[in-house]
C-alpha cells in the first residue's frame, strides 16, 4: 500500500490513531487471554505462542529484507497474526509446527497477496486451516498431564454432560487462546471502549448463533446447552478478535450485520451437522471469502444521487 | 521477412526442432499457455501419475496432430470441430484399451481423466491453432512437443507435491517414516512429517503457482539479457486462430481497397493535376469515380 492516500481536499483532521497504535491494543487486549492460556498449559502454551510470534515476524522481515521493500514489522500486525495462530494452537503440538504455520500466514496468505491491508483471508486463521488439515492428529489432541478429557465441544456432541462453570473460567482443554471466556470478554471489552472494534459483527455473529442454535440444536431453549456452546470452542475468540480484523471484514454498517448472521449460521451449520464438534474457523475464512461481495451489494448511496432501480423505471 | 521467420529460441520456424522446443520451453501448455488445466490438478497426487496422463496425452496430441494435417483439405471448415473429435476419440480410445489391458493399476488411478483426454483443450488448441494449418512433419513434432511439454509441467508437479505431500518420490519413501536413506542423514529424514495439503487439491494450485512464478523470473531474466522473449507465450492457440467472421473479412477487403485507392489519389494529386492542363476533365472524372468507391465502403463499416 502507498504510505498515505489523500482522498479528499483539505481542511484534514489529524488523529493519533495509526496502524501500529491499533495492533498494539489488539495486543494488549489479547493478552489476558494468553496470560490465562499459559497459566492453564503451563511453559509449553508460553513457548508456542513465542515460536509463533518469532515465525510470523521474522517471516515478514526476511520476504522485505530480500526483496528490497520496506521493513513493515514496526506496524505489529505480524505480531497480532502471530499470536492469535499461537492462539489457535493446542499446546501440545511440536515445536515446528507454530514456524511452519507462522510462514504459511505471512508469506502466502500474507506478503504474496501484497501485504497488510490486501490479504483476503485472515493470515492467522488461514494458517490455522492450512495446518489442521496438514497434520489433523497434530492439530486435535489436546491431552496434557492435566487434561485426559475430550474438549467440552466433542463431549457435548457425543452427549455427555459437561461444566459450564468450568467453560467460562476457562479450565478445560483446548487451544491455547480460547478456553478462558473471562479473559477474552475483558480483552474485548478494551478493544470496545477504545472503540477499535465494534459489537457489530461480534453481536449479530453470537445473536444468530444462539438463535441457530435455539432452533436447530436439538435441545431448544436449553440454557446450560446453549451457554456450553457459547463459551465451548473458539467461538468467542474468533467473534471478537477475528471476524473483526479490519482487512477482511465488510466495510459497511449493513455488510457488517450481514457478516456477521452468515458467520453465525455458518459455525451452528459446522457445529451441529458437521462431522468435527468445532467450526468457527472455517466459518470465519469461508466468510472473508465472501466479504466483497458483501460489500458490493451494501455500498450506501451517495447523498442525492438516485437509486439505480429508479433510473430503469424511467428508461421504461 | 527473416525475422518474421524466426521461430522459437532462434530456430527456422515449423522445423521440427523448433516446434519441439517451442512446446516444450517456449509455449509450455501448462506454465506458460495455461491451458488443460484440469488434468493438471486433478491428477498430479504423484510424480507417476503424471508420467502416464503426460505420455498417455502425448501419444493422442501426437497422431491426432499428424491425421488433422492430413486431412485439412478435406475437412470443411463449418464441420471442423465435429471432425476434430472423432480424430482425437478414436485415439482415445486406443489409449484407453491399451492402458486398461497393459497398466490396468494405472488405468484405475487415473480414471474418468483418461477419457477426458477427449476434450482437453491443449488438444483442441493444437488441432485448431496448428495442425489444421500447416504440413504433417511439423505438425507431427508440434504434438509431440507439447505434449512433453505438458508431461513434464505435470510430472514435475507431482513429484513435489507427492515429496511434501507424502514424503515420497515415485513411491519410494524418502521423507518421513521408513525413509530409504541409510544413517544419520535417514534418520534426520525420517522425522519429516508429510504435509497433507499437498496431496489435496488446494496443494495443487500452490504447487503450480510456485513453478508458473520461476517460468516468469526466467523469462525476466531472459529479458534482463537482452534476449528476445516475445515468443513466449505469444502466437499460443488463442493468438493463433482466425475466426472467419464474415463482416470481418469483409471489413478487411473494404480496408484493404480503400487503402490502395488511397495511394493511387495520392500519386495522381501531385503529378496528373498540375501538369497536363490540356486534359483536367478526365483526371476530375479519375477522382470522382475514386470518392464514389470510397464513400459505400465508408457506410457498410459504420
Amino acid at each position: 500500500m502507498s504510505d498515505m492516500m489523500k482522498v479528499s481536499s483539505n481542511p484534514h483532521v489529524r488523529s493519533g490513531v495509526t496502524t501500529s497504535n491499533i495492533m498494539m491494543w489488539v495486543v494488549i487486549a489479547l493478552l489476558p487471554a494468553a496470560g490465562f492460556g499459559i497459566y492453564n498449559f503451563g511453559i509449553d502454551a508460553l513457548i508456542i505462542l513465542l515460536l509463533s510470534v518469532f515465525s510470523t515476524v521474522a517471516t515478514e522481515f526476511c520476504y522485505e529484507k530480500i526483496l528490497n521493500k520496506k521493513i513493515t514489522i514496526g506496524d505489529f500486525s505480524a505480531v497480532v497474526t502471530g499470536l492469535l495462530l499461537g492462539m489457535n494452537l493446542p499446546c501440545t503440538v511440536p515445536w515446528w509446527l507454530p514456524i511452519i504455520g507462522g510462514i504459511f500466514a505471512i508469506l502466502v496468505v500474507k506478503m504474496l497477496f501484497g501485504g497488510l491491508g490486501q490479504n483476503f483471508m485472515n493470515p492467522a486463521l488461514g494458517a490455522r486451516c492450512f495446518l489442521l488439515i496438514s497434520f489433523p492428529a497434530l492439530m486435535t489432541n489436546f491431552v496434557t498431564d492435566t487434561y485426559t478429557s475430550a474438549t467440552p465441544l466433542a463431549a457435548l456432541k457425543a452427549g455427555e454432560e459437561v461444566t459450564v462453570i468450568d467453560m467460562i473460567i476457562g479450565k478445560i482443554p483446548g487451544t491455547i487462546g480460547e478456553t478462558s471466556m473471562i479473559a477474552i470478554v475483558i480483552g474485548a471489552c478494551i478493544l470496545i471502549m477504545l472503540g477499535i472494534i465494534d459489537l457489530k459483527i461480534p453481536g449479530t455473529y453470537i445473536v444468530s448463533f444462539v438463535i441457530f442454535i435455539i432452533l436447530f440444536g436439538g435441545h431448544g431453549l436449553n440454557g446450560a446447552y446453549i451457554s456450553a456452546q457459547l463459551a465451548g470452542g473458539g467461538l468467542m475468540l474468533g467473534a471478537f478478535f477475528m471476524a473483526t480484523d479490519y482487512v477482511t471484514s465488510p466495510i459497511t454498517t449493513k455488510g457488517k450485520y450481514i457478516y456477521g448472521v452468515f458467520l453465525g449460521v455458518l459455525t451452528g451449520i459446522f457445529r451441529v451437522f458437521g462431522v468435527s464438534a468445532e467450526g468457527v474457523s472455517y466459518a470465519i475464512i469461508i466468510g472473508n471469502l465472501i466479504v466483497p461481495l458483501i460489500e458490493k451489494y451494501t455500498i450506501p448511496r451517495a447523498f442525492g444521487i438516485r437509486p439505480v432501480e429508479k433510473k430503469e423505471e424511467k428508461k421504461a | 521477412m527473416s525475422e518474421e521467420n524466426k521461430g522459437a529460441l532462434g530456430f527456422k520456424q515449423d522445423t521440427p526442432m523448433e516446434r519441439f522446443l517451442n512446446g516444450l520451453i517456449v509455449e509450455n501448455p501448462t506454465l506458460v499457455l495455461m491451458i488443460g488445466m484440469c488434468p493438471t490438478l486433478a491428477v498430479t497426487t504423484s510424480a507417476i501419475n503424471g508420467v502416464t496422463m503426460g505420455l498417455a496425452t502425448t501419444f493422442v496430441l501426437a497422431l491426432s496432430n499428424a491425421v488433422i494435417s492430413l486431412l485439412r483439405k478435406v475437412i470443411p471448415d463449418t464441420v471442423r470441430i465435429p471432425a476434430f473429435i472423432v480424430v482425437i476419440a478414436s485415439f482415445v480410445t486406443l489409449v484407453q484399451l491399451v492402458m486398461q489391458a497393459y497398466v490396468p493399476v494405472m488405468y484405475q488411478a487415473l480414471g474418468v481423466y483418461i477419457p477426458l483426454i477427449v476434450v482437453n483443450c491443449i488438444i483442441f488448441g493444437r488441432a485448431e491453432a496448428y495442425a489444421s494449418k500447416h504440413d504433417l512433419i511439423p505438425s507431427f513434432f508440434d504434438g509431440i512437443g507439447m505434449g512433453l511439454g505438458f508431461t513434464c509441467a505435470i510430472t514435475i508437479i507431482g513429484l513435489f507435491r507427492e515429496l511434501i505431500g507424502g514424503g515420497t518420490m515415485f513411491d519410494v519413501q524418502i521423507f518421513g517414516e521408513g525413509s530409504v536413506v541409510p544413517g544419520p542423514v535417514g534418520y534426520f529424514f525420517s522425522q519429516y512429517q508429510p504435509i497433507r495439503i499437498f496431496i489435496q487439491q488446494a496443494g495443487a494450485f500452490i504447487v503450480l503457482a510456485v513453478l508458473i512464478a520461476i517460468m516468469n523470473q526466467v523469462k525476466f531474466n531472459m529479458e534482463k539479457k537482452g534476449k528476445d522473449t516475445s515468443k513466449f507465450g505469444v502466437g499460443g492457440c488463442c493468438s493463433d486462430v482466425e475466426i472467419k467472421d464474415p463482416h470481418k473479412v469483409k471489413d478487411e477487403l473494404l480496408a484493404k481497397e480503400k487503402a490502395a485507392l488511397e495511394t493511387k489519389t495520392e500519386t495522381i494529386k501531385p503529378s496528373d493535376i498540375k501538369v497536363p492542363e490540356k486534359e483536367p476533365v478526365p483526371v476530375e472524372k479519375n477522382t470522382e469515380e475514386i470518392k464514389e468507391v470510397i464513400t459505400p465502403g465508408e457506410e457498410d463499416k459504420k
